[in-house]
């Protein structure tokens, strides 16, 4: 396949229009973005779209999708995703959110679990560690920041090069007033999500770089032992872009689930 | 004219090895209060206290405070309480607040009525004054940058309004909710004490103080910059159906004076040797520009005329180029000599009465303020280095000045009413 093949639309709602990339056919998978933004169509897109209708939007707020200027918290993401997908006529997708994207997803799976055929998280923010804290953006530089996400700085460089571009900065930079209108204060986790993940039947599954710095992997246990069908992988190795660092594997678990590999 | 006194009140532990020519640039907000000796506090509030009480008396028109947060370079965290200190044990000089940082006020009404009781203990020598904030407020007492000014500009007209309506009353606002405003404090003055407006580079602030026309103060800018900005404030003005004058011009720049030019220059180089201060060209320390300017704390694409010179917006602890963060996260190179550097462009004045006052009358030519604010005795410089200087203030300086201000005729927000022509200014309340 071609890295063009994806198509890019806008699609209206009442609290602002929601840039959207998408591709491929079958059950919808639904990817949420780092509170960084979306970095545009990725390798684990694609193959995640050879098995999935990919839906990849811009939160409301970042990148292409217009900001909802009321917004205060993660949960008034959530339901504005929530609208999106029913204008979709979305039912049944399995819905994979990274970093800060997980914590919308999360919220967006207490409220209405029954559209969704499953929920992915990955290192995913919202709820508070009880030991640990949630790496804060906002006492760093984007470059250290960015770097922090991968499983070490080679990656890092590998990956965005030394100096990142001017593109990528500015994607970085816009995405960070967004993330501080929603998220300064609590940083990235909310007090009111974990009591509401109890009763949630929607299949899960959890998953964690082994070396994410960002969101400890303590928090991977407590969504997991807040959420009764929690199932969790830890990818060995991997930082807090799981999806940067292992597409295939990421793309892999995520269209196998609720069927979970052997041995995990 | 109006003069008046102003020092960050350092805090200077010379046992620190951050602290002097030979020490360590201190990196913005990363410095541990581990190191804070309380009975070292205590001295220099008191020294700091002293020095005022000895400039009112030196002939001084004002004494001004500032606050930052979390940071040695200012010990006036808590600015209210030294204005109340010196509400009570100074007699004639106005006492300046420039300013308190609105937006870090998740309860602006305390601050209403803080303000009103050091009016009322000062008997109505209260200027007051409100500023934004640097990122390190934001960051120090938890308030969300985005919403930095729509804050400011709420908490103002929150305060204006408690101060002159008769309460009680509601106030249902986007960012404050009071279901009753009925402060049992009033302000001396009516209806409600001055206000100042201090700052360097936001052109949004610049355009709402002309707007309401409040004096507006520019801290230790570059001369040509500063005059730009100036302009842009009577443009607005202008637009807004008044001319502006020197009433409305206000300028902080750093003066020392001393006996001796030997003695003028030993003390003028420790403006440069203090504790490291993003505000203090030739020592900011390594700034963290990703802290200085926080995401929607300001409007990047809108600045002053000031940020076209770098060497004004390193002084002020902004960098212009405010996504290229990770290069900067390293001292600025400085130049050869930063104290020759800075005397050459008036940034700073050091020296005997005979040299320093042309160099005032220089900069009052320049800029036409209707206020000034002398900042001196801060970064290394000791108690001894201040009280020479203020001695000679008062006898030589103080005096020399107001004879340029009168043949310049700048005249004060004390002499001409910034809010005449129509009256005080209008409040938008929001609620």
């Amino acid at each position: 396949m071609s890295e063009t093949a994806y198509t890019e639309r806008q699609v209206a709602l009442a609290t602002g229009k929601i840039k959207l990339l998408e591709r491929g056919t079958g059950t919808p998978a639904v990817v949420l973005h780092h509170s960084w933004g979306s970095p545009g169509w990725l390798p684990f897109h694609d193959k995640l779209a050879e098995r999935h209708r990919v839906i990849v939007p811009d939160m409301p707020g970042w990148g292409g999708s217009e900001r909802p200027a009321w917004a205060r918290e993660p949960r008034d993401i959530a339901i504005i995703v929530g609208r999106l997908l029913a204008a979709l006529e979305v039912e049944g997708a399995k819905l994979v959110g990274l970093g800060f994207g997980g914590f919308v997803a999360a919220e967006l799976a207490t409220m209405a679990p029954s559209r969704l055929a499953a929920l992915v998280l990955v290192g995913a923010a919202g709820l508070q560690p009880k030991h640990g804290e949630i790496l804060d953006q906002m006492m760093l530089s984007h470059r250290k920041y960015i770097e922090e996400s991968f499983r070490d700085a080679e990656t890092y460089a590998n990956y965005i090069g030394e100096e990142p571009p001017d593109d990528v900065r500015d994607l970085w930079d816009f995405s960070r007033e967004m993330t501080a209108r929603i998220t300064w204060k609590p940083y990235m986790f909310n007090r009111r999500l974990e009591p509401l993940l109890g009763d949630m039947a929607v299949p899960t599954l959890v998953v964690w770089g082994e070396n994410d710095k960002v969101v400890p992997l303590e928090c991977a246990e407590r969504y997991a032992a807040a959420i009764p069908t929690a199932t969790t992988v830890v990818v060995d190795g991997a930082g807090h872009v799981v999806e940067l660092e292992e597409p295939d594997r990421l793309a892999t678990l995520v269209a196998d689930f609720p069927a979970v590999p052997a041995g995990l | 004219m109006f003069i008046g006194h102003f020092t960050e009140r350092p805090y200077q532990d010379r046992s620190s090895g951050y602290f002097g020519a030979t020490g360590r640039s201190i990196m913005d907000l990363g410095m541990s209060n581990s190191s804070y000796d309380p009975k070292l506090g205590a001295d220099l509030y008191n020294r700091y206290l002293d020095e005022r009480v000895f400039a009112e008396e030196m002939g001084f028109d004002g004494l001004m405070l500032n606050e930052h947060h979390s940071t040695p370079f200012c010990m006036g965290g808590v600015m209210n309480l030294e204005a109340a200190i010196l509400a009570r044990i100074t007699r004639r000089a106005k006492i300046v607040l420039l300013g308190n940082i609105l937006p870090i006020w998740d309860d602006p009404l305390f601050l209403a009525e803080e303000l009103a009781e050091i009016d009322m203990i000062s008997r109505g020598r209260l200027v007051t004054g409100w500023v934004r904030g640097t990122g390190r407020e934001s960051v120090a007492h938890n308030a969300v940058p985005p919403f930095n000014w729509e804050r400011f500009q709420e908490a103002h007209d929150f305060i204006v309004r408690a101060w002159t309506k008769p309460g009680p009353f509601r106030w249902e606002g986007e960012h404050y909710q009071y279901r009753y405003v009925n402060p049992w404090a009033r302000p001396y003055q009516e209806p409600h004490p001055p206000i100042w407006i201090p700052g360097v580079m936001s052109r949004n602030t610049v355009a709402w103080a002309a707007k309401h026309r409040y004096p507006y103060v520019m801290l230790a800018t570059e001369l040509q910059p500063t005059v730009e900005s100036f302009q842009y404030y009577d443009e607005v003005a202008a637009q807004e159906g008044f001319e502006a004058g020197t009433q409305h011009r206000g300028y902080l720049f750093k003066v020392h004076v001393d006996e001796t030019e030997e003695l003028a220059e030993e003390a003028g180089r420790k403006y440069v040797q203090g504790p490291s201060n993003p505000f203090l060209e030739g020592n900011q320390g390594i700034v963290r520009p990703f802290i200085q300017n926080l995401p929607g704390l300001t409007q990047r694409n809108n600045l002053l005329p000031t940020m076209k010179s770098f060497a004004a917006a390193a002084s002020r602890g902004r960098a212009g180029q405010h996504l290229k963060d990770s290069k900067q996260e390293a001292a600025p190179q400085p130049p050869k000599d930063i104290y020759t550097d800075q005397t050459d462009k008036l940034s700073i004045i050091s020296g005997t009465p005979d040299t320093v006052i042309p160099k005032v009358r220089k900069v009052l030519e320049t800029i036409r303020p209707g206020t000034i604010f002398f900042w001196d005795g801060d970064g290394a410089m000791s108690h001894d280095d201040q009280m020479r200087s203020l001695r000679l203030m008062g006898s030589d300086v103080i005096p020399a000045v107001r004879e340029i201000s009168a043949e310049l005729d700048l005249k004060g927000p004390f002499e001409v009413d910034p809010a005449q022509e129509g009256g005080q200014a209008t409040e938008e309340a929001a609620g």
